[in-house]
């Protein structure tokens, strides 16, 4: 993975860029020792490092926006950064750029039951979200896997995803609101606490636009009621195609769960190993989880065994209470932790058309035996994001190229089946140079023309989202014009 | 002149050629009539994929939407978003197309608890000023790769380019309905009795007060939807929320959904005199808003977040509101802007991405600021 040649002529100013920083936030708000730039050098990412220029920590919007004048008139590009959990690379510095932590605006601003919304400094981490309304019965419906640290700038960033967005769909779906900071400085409102904002969907827009747009400072965020209950199952199959089938049956007949997930052979052998929830050994593992009253959970629990039933399982488990309910998502929420005991891995973001579930995971069998790498598959299969984790060995040489280029091979597979390359993580720098396998030139032209308008000069993570071939003119002519 | 074009290449060469203004039509319903020549969709029809296993639905953007409900129906299926029929509150006649739907933003009752059009769209295809055509997004539900265009195109009104195909999230149509009635509330009353019920884990998916019912009286209707037993049961629990008020319980399916369509379509207003206003609030201020209008009847939809206004005609409701938070539109009526002025940073943007989307400025011109 390549990053553009840092630009000598902003490396040589770093001194009056530091001071010139220093002059409109306080002292500690600006770090640019490299001792200390260092542990901003990578998100979660770690493959690739690179300490920014400086690091800047601002405590308010007003903050923001002076550093961001300060940049825009030096020159200088700006990297934003949640909380660093990027699995793309999103947050990933470049040498000549500052790093923009929104890491001290965490406040809760304001909580609203009666409009059911929350506004929070972006700042603030997802789960802390939920933890200053679940005393009140209410959530914040996003739920990434990292929302123990992820902020709420980073999943704004990245339309962030999680386990239940087949009922509660993700950032974008529940984001009502944002202040944010242009590269220039203009501070706007988009949105609020209407549910409609009015004019184009700038809101739409710029959810997911990894940090290309602006900075978003605040966010007002659609809160909702807790269900009464909630309450999974377990069913094991014999192959992925029955597995898929089922899934795909369960749909038709009117159920939503919250969550449908999916586990594979490998991945149910490494996780029972590592975590020991006694899953059956079997070819394929759904875990199916619905809401209500404990009524209502009967009612359509009832009606999923039966089609389950329907298909022949090896294994079907009901939760009685709470414990057996924890120990059905015990190897799930360990299956992560329990590939990182086994090797180094990396974990791939595609999604596909729930029908092509089958003939997907077969051939991303056959290209581990192509390659000689092993893959676990892991995902959530109501919507078809998939997250297949490929086993390598960081140490051995080449082997990262080697696990790269199967990534890739996976992710063009998952575009020519009708699916896309990232359905929750994001492009960053991980799938920039993929993009021409899902969009036509046309296509990333458009997306970039919207950058233009928003920043003309190509400052805010420049780097990232759109091949480097094919936002060169447009980084090039900002360095000229400097 | 009317261009009709049979396909997507043939829509794209008519922008590419084109000299003047063009004023895009789909079903013609929701009242767009601006200069220059028309541009029909209704030449590109048809559902060109549905796995309702998937969830997910494509289409040409000139498919009517009869067909495609049609389709859904079939298979126990439906557009969550509940898009609203404008041809009885505007008098228009025609066959409304899925790409006015989703033009418009088109989004009725339900939009309070599942969402709007946009947060349904999975991708597009459209034909930019020039004449380019571009897709975004795709047909799996979720997809962060690249900016996400398909929700700048939702509600974009036919000014950044013209949809030639929507990919959709469809949900399941649930086994049955039932919607609670409080009878004689106060139109303040009603928002915070609506505010408590969307508050409530009972996933009430419409929450609607008609301060002038059928019998002359105020009504405030709370629906349910979902399984059979659900439905009885959470109809009880909302219901039970508003002990020593007069509620009343419909759960006769076909009665709740003829009460819900006449709040979707604001059926109140059919035939009525006068300009209709759009609100879009925060709920709870959604009274004392619709206090300052003087208004000859009112509709207040989505908890409150959405208020319906029957207006002398040419009456400017914008500035009788004044500042809040929030936008009204002019749905119908011509004395006034369509739409609410943005703010100044937010208009800069928008006639930014106008300029690169339609460099010639013949989009729909003179729609949307």
């Amino acid at each position: 993975m390549q990053m553009p040649t840092p630009d000598a002529h902003v490396l040589s100013r770093k001194a009056q860029i530091v001071a010139r920083l220093q002059e409109v936030l306080p002292q500690d708000a600006v770090i640019s020792d490299e001792s200390e730039t260092r542990a901003y050098e990578c998100d979660a990412l770690t493959a690739y490092r690179c300490p920014p220029l400086a690091v800047v920590l601002p405590s308010s919007t007003q903050e923001v926006s002076a550093v961001l004048r300060v940049c825009h008139e030096m020159g200088v590009p700006v990297v934003p950064r949640g909380s660093g959990t990027s699995l793309a690379g999103g947050a990933l510095p470049t040498a000549d750029c500052v790093l923009l932590g929104v890491a001290r605006m965490y406040d809760v601003l304001e909580t609203d039951y009666d409009n059911r919304f929350i506004r929070v400094q972006t700042g603030r981490t997802n789960l802390s979200v939920t933890g200053a309304v679940e005393a009140d019965g209410f959530f914040y419906a996003p739920d990434p896997s990292s929302q123990l640290a992820c902020a709420i700038a980073g999943n704004i960033a990245m339309n962030s995803g999680g386990a239940h967005c087949l009922k509660y769909g993700v950032t974008t779906n529940n984001l009502m609101g944002v202040t944010m900071v242009q590269m220039d400085g203009t501070i706007m409102e988009i949105g609020g606490k209407h549910l409609d904002a009015g004019g184009y969907d700038l809101l739409g827009l710029i959810c997911g636009s990894e940090g290309q747009l602006g900075v978003v400072t605040e966010a007002t965020l659609r809160i909702l009621p807790k269900p009464e209950g909630a309450r999974p199952v377990l069913m094991g199959f014999d192959s992925n195609e029955v597995a898929g089938a089922c899934v795909a049956d369960i749909i038709k007949a009117g159920v939503l769960p919250v969550a449908i997930e999916f586990m594979d052979r490998p991945c149910i052998e490494a996780t029972e190993a590592f975590a020991k929830a006694g899953y059956p050994m079997c070819e394929a593992l759904l875990i199916v989880e619905v809401e209500g009253s404990p009524a209502e959970i009967d009612e359509q629990l009832a009606l999923i065994l039966e089609i389950a039933r329907r298909h022949n399982p090896v294994e079907l488990r009901e939760a009685k209470d709470a414990d057996e309910a924890g120990r059905i998502w015990l190897g799930r929420k360990s299956a992560f932790g329990a590939m990182g005991q086994i090797n180094d891995y990396m974990c791939l973001d595609g999604t596909i058309p729930v029908s092509e579930l089958p003939y997907v995971l077969r051939r991303i069998g056959e290209m581990s035996k192509e390659y000689g790498l092993d893959v676990a598959n892991v995902f959530h299969a109501g919507d078809g994001n998939m997250h297949p984790l490929i086993l390598f060995d960081a140490n051995k040489e080449g082997d990262l190229e080697l696990c790269e280029a199967f990534g890739a091979d996976i992710l063009r597979l998952c575009v020519e089946v009708g699916g896309c390359l990232t359905g929750e993580h994001g492009v960053g720098i991980e799938k920039r140079d993929l993009m021409v396998d899902q969009f036509a030139p046309a296509d990333l032209e458009a997306q970039m023309a919207v950058k233009d308008v928003f920043d003309p000069a190509w400052l805010l993570n420049p780097a990232k989202v759109f091949p480097l071939a094919a936002s060169e003119s447009r980084r090039s002519v900002a360095l000229a014009a400097e | 002149m009317k261009i009709r074009p049979e396909s997507e290449t043939d829509l794209a060469e008519a922008i590419a050629t084109a000299h003047g203004p063009i004023c895009v039509r789909g079903g013609g319903t929701r009242g767009v009539a601006l200069d220059g020549d028309v541009l029909e969709t209704g030449g590109l029809s048809g559902i060109t994929l549905y796995e309702p296993g998937s969830l997910t639905l494509v289409a040409q953007a000139g498919t009517p939407l009869a067909e495609i409900e049609a389709a859904l129906d079939a298979e126990g299926q439906r557009l969550a978003f509940e898009p609203m029929d404008h041809r009885g509150l505007l008098g228009t006649s025609g066959a409304p197309k899925i790409g006015g739907v989703v033009a418009a933003n088109v989004s009725g009752p339900r939009r309070v608890s599942v969402g709007a059009c946009r947060d349904f769209m999975l991708g597009v295809r459209y034909v930019d000023g020039t004449g380019t055509v571009v897709k975004n997004g795709g047909r799996v539900m979720k997809n962060v790769t690249g900016y996400d265009l398909v929700k700048l195109m939702s509600g974009s009104w036919g000014t950044l380019g013209v949809l030639t195909e929507v990919s959709l999230k469809v949900l399941p149509k649930p086994e049955t309905a039932a919607c609670v009635m409080i009878d004689g509330l106060s139109d303040a009353d009603a928002v915070q009795a609506m505010a408590k019920a969307l508050g409530s884990p009972f996933e009430v998916s419409g929450a609607a007060h008609i301060p002038v019912g059928l019998d002359g009286h105020p009504v405030t209707m709370l629906r349910v939807e979902g399984f059979a037993g659900s439905v009885a049961y959470r109809a009880d629990q909302v219901a039970g929320l508003f002990g020593g008020m007069a509620v009343r319980v419909e759960r006769d399916p076909d009665a709740v959904a003829k009460g819900w369509r006449r709040v979707r379509d604001v059926e109140a207003f059919h035939g009525q005199p006068g300009d209709v206003w759009r609100v879009s609030c925060t709920p709870t201020e959604a009274a004392g808003l619709a206090a300052r209008i003087g208004a000859d009847a009112l509709l207040y939809d989505w908890g409150g977040g959405l208020v319906w206004a029957r207006v002398a005609e040419g009456t400017d409701v914008r500035a009788q509101l004044g500042a809040f938070d929030g936008h009204a539109t002019l749905v119908r009526g011509s004395g006034q802007a369509k739409f609410q002025p943005d703010p100044a940073p937010i208009a800069a943007l928008s006639r930014g991405l106008r300029a690169k989307f339609d460099p010639k400025g013949i989009l729909n011109t003179g729609l949307m600021g």
